[in-house]
């Protein structure tokens, strides 16, 4: 196990308002982490952060892939992607008017070179590309049960399945790290019992790492092996599930004090 | 791949057919030079069209710039095949309005594409006004009075070859990865980044390719009327290649074939009208706007794969 995201004091203003303070975090390979914390706490300010939606105003996120180490602090969110770490939403943001299979060849669009002439008029080439392509996004699809929708709009798809395509739409980009947004949002315990599992078959089948924002604690503490806690955009606490629940600080944050 | 080829050779003896009946009813007589007329101006309307809903239907960005580039490639023409006048020059003039038009492109695209609807729809307009400005006060390009005994080279099988090679160079572009990634730009642009897809880039890919497309319309119209003006260029230019987007329906080539057609005829039809012309022409769009908001086949596509598919399943279920 190495260091796979090392981030240090990052910080974040608002004009004015410090959404994220002096936040320093560690990711390593093959670990599920979750993040959480009170609403308003900044989780998803710093996810933004991470997968470069929105700049830092200071402090450093540096990757260390097997290629070599590479700053990311003021890349743009394409390259943070294509350098391998993948995002769900927490307000699904699918490409609604497309298909299921559409979703997912958008997302490997920067994994294939195909040339503007062999495009347009169509060598032998092209065809082979797309032929690969689909056959990928099919297999992807297959993993998750999808494979029977792949012709159907992502918006006309049931809502938990709505969440399931936005996490292979992610793993299509074939990332080292995966960052979802609160993906039990909306679910009930029958749908979140079966995304627990899907998470975990997910981390086991790519290799790959998670970090995860939740509010459902059952989740958290049955997936997580490590927690960092966020409160008003600083880390209050991070540990094993054990060490957060026994954590005053953070029950103070989540329930409040004792009144004498 | 044996399919593709199939599908790919019913396209090309579609487009051959075409020729050939639009031909034969020119050489039986049923074709008269005013129906010609008014075949090269609904040609000319759809490779503008199909250019703008590149822009507008897939990219998902309004642009109300395009008689801008439709003039660079009219002006090229004007100017190079008068000095030149051989079939040569006039193909080497469309492509020199090509690359002008590609790079008036990128210099309007990249501080422009950053803004979003209205905001964009007014950005191009303007740009599209001071290429039209530049045109009106430069000595090459003859100034507001414009330019006259352009050399003919342009009659309908030209105007009706680059119809098919422009929609070709279209379809297949918005059926590939670059038009998937195109789409998902319009869909959404922060999810789209975070799937690795550079937005401005294609964003730009569509702009340019659809500018490319409409000075090549500008060259057909200046060879084949053999007068232009710059208020031929103006801002109702642009309005009406996208009255031709929106009434077809924006997100869809084939209604965009349709709607040129439609437009084309009752332009055509109306003129007997006199002034009552525009009024009908008025009241014809407004009800299709309020029947068909979406325009009139949506986002709809004609495919021959799926009308191949549909057959099949068809004897499927009858034997």
């Amino acid at each position: 196990m190495r260091t796979l995201l090392k981030v240090d004091n990052v910080v974040k203003n608002f004009s004015g308002l410090t959404a994220v303070s002096n936040v320093s975090m560690h990711l390593d390979t093959n670990e599920l982490v979750a993040l959480i914390g009170p609403n308003g706490a900044g989780k998803t300010t710093l996810f933004n952060l991470l997968t470069g939606v929105i700049p830092v105003s200071s402090g450093s996120i540096v990757l260390n892939s097997d290629s070599g180490t590479y700053p990311l602090n003021g890349k743009p969110a394409y390259t943070i992607a294509k350098m391998g770490l993948s995002r769900t939403f927490q307000n699904i943001r699918l490409f609604k008017d497309l298909t299921v299979m559409e979703n997912v060849l958008i997302a490997m669009t920067s994994k294939v070179k195909e040339g503007f002439i062999p495009t347009i008029f169509r060598f032998p080439s092209y065809y082979k590309t797309e032929k690969q392509l689909a056959e990928k996004a099919k297999q992807l699809l297959e993993i998750f049960e999808l494979e029977n929708d792949t012709d159907v709009l992502a918006k006309n798809l049931p809502y938990g399945t709505q969440r399931k395509l936005e996490i292979v739409r992610a793993l299509a980009t074939e990332p080292q790290i995966l960052f979802l947004d609160e993906p039990a949002a909306g679910m009930n315990p029958e749908e979140t019992a079966e995304l627990t599992q899907l998470i975990i078959k997910v981390q086991r089948k790519f290799h790959i790492t998670i970090l995860l924002i939740e509010h459902d604690m059952s989740l958290v503490m049955n997936l997580a092996q490590r927690i960092y806690v966020l409160d008003h955009g600083s880390l209050l606490a991070k540990g094993t599930p054990a060490e957060i629940q026994s954590n005053p600080a953070v029950i103070k944050a989540y329930l409040g004090e004792e009144v004498d | 791949m044996k399919a593709n080829f199939k599908y790919n050779l019913i396209w090309l003896i579609v487009m051959i057919a075409g020729f050939y009946l639009i031909n034969t009813l020119i050489l039986v007589g049923v074709i008269d030079s005013f129906i010609a007329n008014m075949l090269v101006t609904i040609g000319i309307n759809i490779i503008l069209a199909t250019g703008l809903n590149l822009i507008i239907g897939f990219a998902g960005q309004f642009s109300l710039g395009h008689a801008g580039f439709m003039a660079i490639g009219a002006y090229a023409t004007a100017i190079v095949t008068q000095t030149a006048s051989s079939p040569v020059g006039f193909y080497a003039s469309i492509f020199i309005g090509i690359i002008v038009s590609i790079i008036a492109a990128l210099i309007v695209g990249i501080p422009t594409l950053r803004l979003r609807g209205d905001y964009l729809a007014i950005a191009t307009m303007g740009a599209s006004e001071i290429i039209r400005i530049i045109i009106n006060n430069l000595k090459m390009t003859g100034g507001a009075a414009g330019m006259f005994n352009i050399p003919q080279f342009a009659d309908w099988p030209t105007v009706y070859i680059m119809v098919c090679l422009t929609t070709i160079i279209i379809v297949n572009f918005i059926h590939s990865r670059a038009g998937r990634a195109v789409k998902s730009v319009r869909e959404d642009e922060i999810a789209a980044e975070a799937m690795g897809i550079n937005i401005t880039k294609w964003k730009l890919a569509a702009f340019v390719l659809g500018a490319s497309t409409a000075a090549v319309a500008g060259s057909l119209h200046a060879s084949y009327l053999q007068t232009i003006a710059p208020n031929d260029f103006g801002i109702m230019e642009s309005i009406s290649i996208l009255i031709i987007v929106v009434l077809g329906g924006v997100g869809s080539i084939t209604g965009t074939f349709v709607a040129a057609v439609v437009l084309g005829v009752l332009d055509t039809v109306l003129q007997n009208f006199g002034a009552l012309r525009m009024v009908i022409y008025a009241i014809a769009l407004v009800m299709i706007m309020i029947f068909k908001p979406s325009g009139l086949l949506g986002t709809w596509e004609f495919s021959v794969k799926r009308l191949f598919s549909r057959s099949k399943r068809k004897e499927r279920v009858e034997s």
